[in-house]
């Protein structure tokens, strides 16, 4: 069944607001990585308001299912998600990046009620769904591990060990995204560090690979729901996104990977957010 | 897991996540060196309950030289935030481990070699982690070790014996967190230590034992270890000569200590 015209108008108001708040947070914690996280948000939208069977009551319940935010520098997104979700109050996200703060600029899983396991150290994320996935299954349980990696991420050598892992255990429960917004740190993926050809990589790996727009609601949902019809082998859904999608001048730019905006700039930001 | 250090400590550590126990089993070159970064970010610094064991510790390598003598193992594992660090000197002591481990509910580092050693572990032997053990009572001196390297120290006694130098020998099989009370007892007591560990004399037993004497009681100490350089291949007898932490030496330093205690 495919979503209605009603819910993704609402995930896409939600969307708006969630870019709004992550970047009222790095304003406040002079520090985040407004791009990364702006080309996450859609995902992650999807995820915590129409996919995963989670209890933001009862965070650790056994049937939850679980996400994990490889690329961990989008904390500034999954934090303003979560508050959304109502894990914690909104109020909490005036406190990112701050001294004593339980919202790092990288989520800390001992510190955040929502975060699975502590990433930012990049690459390490889908090893861990892996681990997730297969206690998973080892338990009877139908719950389903998801996992957002960056595509610097990609050229790391642990998410390779991974993508041999997964398959090799046939983990049909584990769902990778990939958010592939093409620009890391220092410039473009492909001048610093080649990925490409991506979806034959994984597909030669053992992979389902699904190819999406990350900012098209209905393909996200739609992608999402073809992958719980594969069996024996787990999913990537590479989702070809803009980095600091939604906010002109951070669009498609290295400048806003890292770094917090000046009061004129989270102005004219939150301007062109505006409802 | 297959040669996939990183991945199996993710593995783990999701593992660990949902409930389970893990034990991860890779050479302790691999099990430190390889992964340092995955094992600090992944299990120490969220603590959660993966055991990361890591066999061929030091220089006593089955004969495969540098390449897999775990030398700084100790020095790595004991630095990350909430870690324990359990070298078992026997296998007696060693099956004792891997029970209070179960039971202990956080990261731990246990360090394997994989020959026989003697056994020195006295009978009905209870392993608490973070508790010494003396396995040789004396009055002259304190020889302190930790896996293999206790039974040299048992060695070195009996040669010391023969001088007429009474040598108490500890166990100090949990290097972290290190038992701080019975260093601080036998440094009074005998008011000389030398420290013996199969590992480089930076960073390990003798680094944690020194530590410990010096803000508390400071005595004259020795510590026997490689000396801050790679291994070879060779046997392990050779090894343990050539790399100077066989028991002559271990008797060596005891002389000097005990020369140098006023």
């Amino acid at each position: 069944m495919s979503i209605s015209e009603d819910k993704i108008k609402q995930l896409k108001e939600m969307a708006k607001s969630v870019r709004r708040n992550l970047l009222k947070a790095i304003y406040e914690g002079k520090m985040g990585h407004p791009g990364g996280s702006l080309s996450a948000t859609d995902i992650l939208v999807y995820l915590y308001f129409s996919k995963l069977q989670i209890f933001p009551e009862d965070p650790s319940r056994k049937d939850r299912e679980i996400f994990i935010l490889s690329k961990g520098h989008a904390a500034s997104a999954l934090y303003a998600v979560l508050a959304a979700r109502g894990f914690f109050s909104k109020d909490l996200l005036k406190i990112f990046g701050k001294i004593n703060s339980s919202l790092q600029v990288h989520p800390d899983m001992t510190k955040v009620p929502g975060v699975e396991i502590s990433t930012g150290a990049l690459g390490m994320g889908l090893s861990v769904c892996v681990g997730m996935a297969l206690a998973s299954r080892m338990d009877g349980s139908k719950s389903r591990v998801y996992v957002l990696i960056g595509d610097g991420e990609m050229q790391s050598g642990q998410v390779w060990e991974a993508s041999i892992c997964a398959p090799h255990y046939k983990l049909d429960n584990l769902v990778a995204i990939l958010d592939y917004n093409k620009i890391q740190l220092l410039g473009p993926v492909s001048q610093i560090m080649g990925i490409e050809p991506v979806a034959e990589k994984w597909k030669a790996r053992g992979w389902e690979v699904i190819e999406i727009d990350g900012h098209n609601m209905s393909e996200i949902d739609e992608a999402l729901e073809k992958t719980e019809e594969v069996k024996g082998k787990p999913s990537i859904i590479i989702a070809h996104t803009i980095k600091g999608k939604g906010v002109s001048f951070m669009e498609n730019t290295a400048r806003w990977h890292g770094g917090a905006p000046t009061e004129e700039e989270v102005k004219r930001a939150l301007e062109e957010l505006k409802d | 897991m297959g040669v996939c250090e990183q991945n199996m400590i993710g593995v783990a550590a999701g593992f660990a996540r949902m409930g389970k126990i893990p034990f991860t089993s890779t050479f302790g070159v691999f099990a430190s060196r390889r992964v340092c970064d995955q094992v600090s970010m992944l299990i120490a610094y969220p603590h959660l309950n993966v055991k990361v064991v890591g066999a061929y510790s030091g220089i006593v390598s089955g004969n495969n030289g540098a390449t897999h003598q775990a030398n700084e193992d100790v020095a790595i594992m004991r630095v990350m935030p909430g870690m324990v660090v359990i070298d078992p000197a026997d296998e007696i002591e060693m099956a004792q481990a891997v029970k209070a481990i179960v039971e202990y509910n956080g990261p731990v580092y246990l360090r394997l070699t994989r020959d026989e050693w003697p056994l020195v572990s006295p009978p009905n032997y209870q392993f608490r982690i973070g508790k010494a053990c003396i396995v040789r009572e004396g009055k002259d001196v304190t020889l302190i070790g930790s896996g293999m390297m206790v039974s040299q120290c048992m060695e070195a006694a009996k040669i010391l014996a023969q001088e007429g130098i009474e040598s108490k020998v500890i166990n100090m099989s949990t290097m972290k967190p290190i038992d701080v009370e019975i260093i601080i007892k036998v440094a009074k007591e005998t008011k000389a230590i030398v420290t013996s560990e199969n590992h480089n004399i930076i960073g390990g037993l003798g680094s944690a034992v020194a530590e410990v004497i010096g803000e508390n009681y400071p005595v004259v100490m020795k510590r026997v270890g490689i000396k801050d350089i790679f291994g070879e291949c060779g046997t392990n007898e050779e090894l343990l000569d050539k790399y100077r932490i066989s028991p002559k030496h271990i008797v060596k330093a005891v002389r000097e200590v005990i020369k140098k205690r006023h």
